[in-house]
């Protein structure tokens, strides 16, 4: 076990250098600069700005230099906003997401794992049908749509929520609807695929045949097996919702981490856009160690390798 | 078999039903929410909800461009000049109690009041000269350093070409006395003052945590911020809100009549909408131009359209064929129906543009010379070689992403379609590649808009010069040079601006750009928000805001104990 | 196992793959000649939900392709007199802001919206069948680092890499196509993979190396032939995924130039203005939703009828 988690902790360190040498020289070769402004600049105060931020240096000597900061904790001034470093910025907006994302995961799981169980207990009956497009919902419409839909409905309407802003609980309502109604279709996907797979397995329909009542083979027999899938998922999901959703987070005015994803990348905020990028792909490396350990935890058959 | 069945029936009923609770659930949490609107118990206590389009790149004045920014940071720190609450024209007195100027408009001496920092600092004459000082640093790097050029000596030290900041014209006669000595006359220099460039910051409080050329001094952080203006910063939530109270130090603070406002960066214009109608903003940045005729008429007293100081037009590039024919480009400016345009696309009471200084200049009317006038522009046209749009080469507009810059290429595409018959693409890129592809020269026609920084006309010929960083186009006249250059050492007001009309006559007959409208400030505003004027620059002095029904506190100086009348008033309810 | 691989919509836009994805797919699923196609059309045919997708999708594609050319307006013909007007006889769909005809639009942002998730799917299907199979085939180091990289490439941010990829190829529709295509092969690349390993030790594939034929051609003759079950699959599931990707980035307005528009485009037109002229948003969404509501049930369905194991009943 330690063993394993040592091996794989090596390799999560080798998909993050490379992860950081592909976007710092994507990010270096592409157009626009983070100091273009629409007024015009004096090519003398030009060239101090990126003096400052080692700009004027060629691009291996900055990234090696970028490197050796990282490697001291230090990732970097925002180029883009003034007197705030990359670590600020996301110090003070993942909590944000980390806070949406879990609740709009547990949306998702309330919703889309019962769908999904039910749908595959029914299958191709109306009652697979309407939850599996209920849940397909989320998937169908933009988050675009469903977002000032529910703000129009809730908020204005019948005025029960507020619109938008992030000042308390109340707050948190639409935002991880939206979100969660988004990945429970997902969830609802793979439980459904999951429990068809051990519905159809010999020993269920010895079970049956020996008259065991379906509530038991659906609950104690297919259930853990069958939410393999999801769990499975669960770990690039978790990781996926808690660094943010730039559509959501603007329409329902969240301070969270997804807006940076976008405003990074618009602004060739290019030191942010590398926090950002690390942050991430320490998530998914991390999470998928867990699902890794959930998985063997879950299925005794398979062994850590 | 049956049994089975009805097994699975249960068990479904039983999921059906869990799924319900959690429904209910939900929607149990959240009517727990309804309240009265956030709008009227800010307004009951003298806090304006503010929704101010974007997160502010930061807040110090040296290091910042955008109008957000201008937003707080003019209700925080407050300079030589203040904003008058409804005349442009009229230099307020901020930190100079008087000032005075030779009969040149050259030599300017400013008398400082007694004012205090927020650190308890008096406000003195030479931090003015360190804050120029500072920003006009080279190596803090302020894009606005140009509007200082103005100043003798400025653009040498700015540009490295000496190292003494003597050399420049500004002095501390003493504590309380400023001397500033310009490159020629500008009797508009009070004016120019408003702009936040011009703005002090406490030395003091900038030494502490960096240099005097340090970009990432972190002075104007929350927990350092050192201000001098009728409000301080207390919050700064990134991306969600800043707040600011009132300062009950700043010079002037029994005209304060807010206690507080609150700035919230919101970029999505839908969202800000539904906050506004949702009780939550008391202003808006903005309006979607579809949903203005609508506001007019079902709430008028809250749709708001004021004139503003801005330009809108395209830039076009004179070295490229077939632009660098004249005829060509004032064909093009001929053949667009302004009215129609901003009757019908951007619907927000914009002016249609006639010339490159907008509307709003006292003393100085707009050029006529970019009129609708379809035969003349197929005239043109035909005579420069494309009868008829005949083989009119493959060209483009640049615009930068934002739906409203889409629908009015789309519509002039068309109205060049119909009236000269030739196809003009579009071609959309994000901000900083469109600018760097404008900035390059790379682009055929490119969308641009400039607002004046001084109620001028110089504030806008002047980025037309040869070379000048804005112009852009490639295009240039020694004639037009000429005249902006010695316009600016005219006698009187009224022989500059016969200079600066026939400069930009010059340009509009080589018609390097095309006008096509002049702004608006289009945005909703709480009814009960007093004190708040249009303006031609949107700079509203936030000191004297105050809400119809409002909670009135005394201001906190010396002596004065708070009314009993201050309760009572608090339970009335707000109108 | 079923596959319960999802296609990558955009790093952290989107939920993500599940990295085990598609474990050994293909391995109870080896072609036994046309049988299993045949077997799998009979169990699509009863799965009533995916046969009324196939048929509404196809019927979509059709009026996109055909429709145009049927309606008697321009989708670049403006009448700003007229404005946004709601559905009438002359314009059944309405007109939107600048007076344009929005059924036109609406079937040639059609066009463009199935072209995206068509080019796309296959552009990343060239890459992962290709990318998987050559990995699996030769098995070892060479397959060690290849899935190392695949591995690297999930870790990464789609959203920025996206942009970035947009900022730079924006100005050509083709090149957005591949640059979305470009990231969308992964999963395609390790469920190929997987069934490649599965197959490699039959038979057939080992006489094939017996007979001494070359490696390209076993790849492209033998392997890649028998895991067309599970592509399908995917593929299905990956148009859907990309439009809903260029729906996203159309909100970012980094969509299709103008006076284009795709579905995503019109449709981010039609949310800002959704509570005064309904028309814009309904239409164009409606028709959105029911391709991405068919291409999903689709795959599912899909996926029922190519896996025998689950589909017993």
């Amino acid at each position: 076990m330690l063993k394993f988690i040592g091996k794989r902790f090596l390799q999560g360190i080798l998909v993050l250098i490379g992860i950081y040498a592909l976007t710092f020289f994507l990010v270096a070769s592409t157009p626009g600069s983070p100091f273009s402004s629409e007024r015009a600049m004096q090519p003398e105060i030009l060239a101090q700005i990126e003096a400052f931020y080692g700009y004027d240096k060629p691009v291996g000597e900055r990234f090696l230099t970028s490197v050796g900061n990282i490697l001291h904790g230090d990732f970097g001034p925002s180029a883009v906003y003034a007197n705030r470093t990359v670590t600020e910025i996301i110090a003070e907006s993942f909590p944000v997401s980390l806070k949406l994302g879990s609740i709009s995961l547990l949306v998702a799981l309330l919703l889309g794992i019962p769908a999904g169980i039910l749908a595959a207990v029914k299958k191709n009956t109306w009652l697979d049908y309407v939850p599996m497009s209920t849940a397909m919902a989320g998937i169908c419409l933009p988050t675009f749509v469903m977002g000032p839909l529910l703000a129009l409905v809730f908020g204005l309407i019948f005025a029960v929520l507020p619109v938008a802003g992030w000042f308390g609980p109340e707050f948190v309502v639409l935002p991880a609807a939206t979100l969660g109604l988004y990945y429970a279709a997902y969830f609802a996907r793979l439980t459904r695929g999951g429990m068809l797979e051990m519905l159809n397995q010999d020993f269920v329909r010895t079970a049956r045949a020996k008259g065991v009542p379906e509530h038991m083979i659906v609950w104690k027999h297919c259930l853990k097996g069958g939410l393999i899938p999801a769990i499975t998922f669960l770990g690039p999901a978790l990781a996926g919702i808690i660094s943010g959703s730039f559509v959501v987070e603007t329409i329902f005015q969240v301070p969270g981490l997804g807006q940076w994803f976008v405003k990074g990348a618009l602004n060739r905020d290019d030191f942010l856009i590398l926090g950002l990028t690390v942050l991430f792909a320490s998530l998914i490396v991390l999470m998928n160690l867990l699902v890794d350990i959930a998985q063997v935890a879950l299925n005794p058959r398979l062994k850590y390798d | 078999m049956r049994l089975k069945i009805s097994y699975r029936r249960k068990m479904q009923m039983k999921l059906v039903r869990h799924a319900v609770l959690i429904m209910l659930l939900g929607l149990g949490l959240a009517s727990c929410g309804s309240r009265e609107p956030a709008t009227d118990i800010a307004a009951r206590e003298g806090i304006l909800l503010w929704g101010n389009g974007t997160e502010p790149k930061g807040l110090d004045p040296h290091l910042v461009t955008g109008v957000p920014e201008n937003h707080i940071i003019s209700s925080i720190i407050e300079g030589l000049i203040a904003y008058h609450p409804d005349n442009d024209m009229i230099p307020a007195p901020g930190m100079a109690e008087r000032w005075e100027h030779d009969p040149a408009f050259t030599v300017w001496t400013f008398h400082l009041r007694d004012a205090k920092w927020t650190n308890g600092d008096p406000v003195l004459a030479s931090d003015f000269v360190y804050s120029w000082q500072r920003a006009l640093t080279p190596e803090l790097g302020n894009q606005y350093a140009e509007i200082f050029y103005i100043m003798k000596g400025a653009e040498a030290f700015n540009k490295v070409e000496t190292k003494d900041f003597r050399t420049v014209g500004v002095k501390a006669l003493d504590s309380k006395t400023l001397q500033v000595t310009l490159n020629g006359p500008a009797p508009y220099f009070p004016n120019m003052l408003k702009h936040y460039s011009w703005f002090p910051v406490n030395p003091r409080a900038v030494e502490a945590y960096g240099s005097i050329g340090d970009r990432q001094n972190s002075w104007s952080k929350l927990e350092n911020f050192v201000g001098n203006g009728p409000f301080k910063l207390k919050k700064w939530a990134t991306n969600q809100e800043i707040e600011v109270v009132r300062n009950p130090t700043y010079w002037d603070a029994k005209t304060v009549k807010l206690n507080g406002i609150r700035f919230f960066p919101i970029e999505n214009a839908g969202t800000e909408e539904v906050m506004f109608r949702g009780g939550r903003l008391h202003l808006t940045n903005t309006v979607l131009n579809e949903k203005v005729p609508i506001f007019k008429k079902k709430m008028p007293d809250q749709m708001m359209i004021e004139p503003y100081l801005g330009n809108y037009y395209y830039k076009i590039n004179t070295e490229r064929k077939p632009f660098d024919d004249p005829r060509v480009r004032k064909a093009l400016t001929l053949a667009i129906d302004r009215q129609l345009l901003v009757d019908k696309v951007t619907k927000g009471g914009q002016l249609p543009a006639t010339g490159f200084v907008p509307a709003g200049v006292p003393g100085y009317p707009p050029s006529d010379r970019a009129a609708f006038h379809p035969d003349e522009a197929r005239k043109l046209l035909a005579e420069a070689g494309y009868p008829n749009g005949k083989g009119f080469p493959k060209t483009e507009i640049l615009v930068n992403t934002l739906e409203t810059h889409r629908q009015i290429a789309e519509a002039l595409q068309a109205m060049w379609k119909k009236n000269l018959n030739i196809h003009i693409g579009i071609y959309n890129q994000e901000w900083k590649v469109y600018l760097d592809n404008m900035k390059g020269g790379n682009y055929d026609m490119a969308r641009a808009g400039w607002i004046g920084d001084y109620v001028d006309p110089s504030s806008f010929l002047n980025i037309m010069t040869t070379g000048n960083g804005n112009n852009d186009t490639n295009w240039g006249d020694p004639r037009y040079d000429a005249l902006i250059d010695d316009a600016q050492r005219a006698p009187d007001e009224k022989t500059r601006f016969a200079m600066l009309r026939e400069a930009e006559q010059i340009m509009m007959d080589a018609m390097p750009i095309i006008p096509i409208y002049f702004y608006t400030r289009v945005y909703l505003k709480d009814p009960r928000l007093k004190g708040w004027h249009p303006k031609l620059l949107d700079n509203h002095p936030v000191k004297y805001l105050y809400f119809d029904g409002q909670r009135v506190t005394a201001p906190k100086t010396a002596g004065s104990a708070p009314k009993p009348v201050s309760t009572a008033s608090a339970t009335a309810p707000a109108q | 196992m079923t596959d319960h691989s999802e296609t990558a919509v955009l790093g952290n836009e989107a939920a993500p793959v599940p990295r085990h994805s598609a474990s050994e797919i293909a391995e109870h699923e080896l072609i036994q000649g046309s049988s299993l196609w045949k077997d799998a059309w009979s169990r699509l045919r009863k799965n009533r939900l995916a046969v009324a997708s196939l048929v509404i999708f196809l019927l979509i594609v059709v009026a996109s392709i055909v429709g145009p050319w049927l309606v008697p307006y321009n989708s670049q013909e403006q009448d700003l007199f007229l404005g946004a007007t709601a559905p009438s006889a002359a314009h059944w769909f309405g007109t939107d802001t600048l007076g344009r005809d929005l059924l036109v639009r609406t079937l040639e942002g059609g066009r463009i919206s199935l072209m995206v998730g068509l080019i796309a799917t296959v552009v990343s299907l060239a890459i992962g069948v290709i990318y998987g199979a050559t990995a699996g085939y030769m098995g070892g180091k060479v397959d060690a680092t290849m899935m190392r990289f695949v591995d690297l490439l999930y870790a990464l941010p789609f959203t920025i890499f996206v942009i970035l990829l947009m900022v730079a190829f924006g100005r050509s529709m083709w090149l957005m196509f591949v640059a979305i295509g470009a990231v969308e092969w992964l999963s395609m690349a390790r469920i190929v993979r997987a069934g490649v390993m599965g197959l490699k030790k039959q038979e057939f594939v080992e006489a094939a190396v017996s007979l001494g034929y070359s490696h390209k051609r076993i790849i492209l003759r033998h392997l890649i032939p028998n895991v067309l079950g599970p592509v399908i699959v995917i593929a299905t599931l990956t148009v859907p995924a990309v439009m809903l990707l260029e729906a996203f980035l159309s909100f970012l307005g980094l969509g299709v130039q103008p006076p284009n528009a795709s579905w995503g485009v019109l449709i981010n037109e039609g949310q800002q203005n959704m509570e005064i002229f309904p028309w814009l948003l309904i239409f164009p969404a409606f028709l959105f939703a029911l391709t991405l509501f068919c291409l999903n049930f689709l795959g599912d369905g899909l996926r029922d009828a190519l896996d025998p194991k689950s589909a017993k009943d």
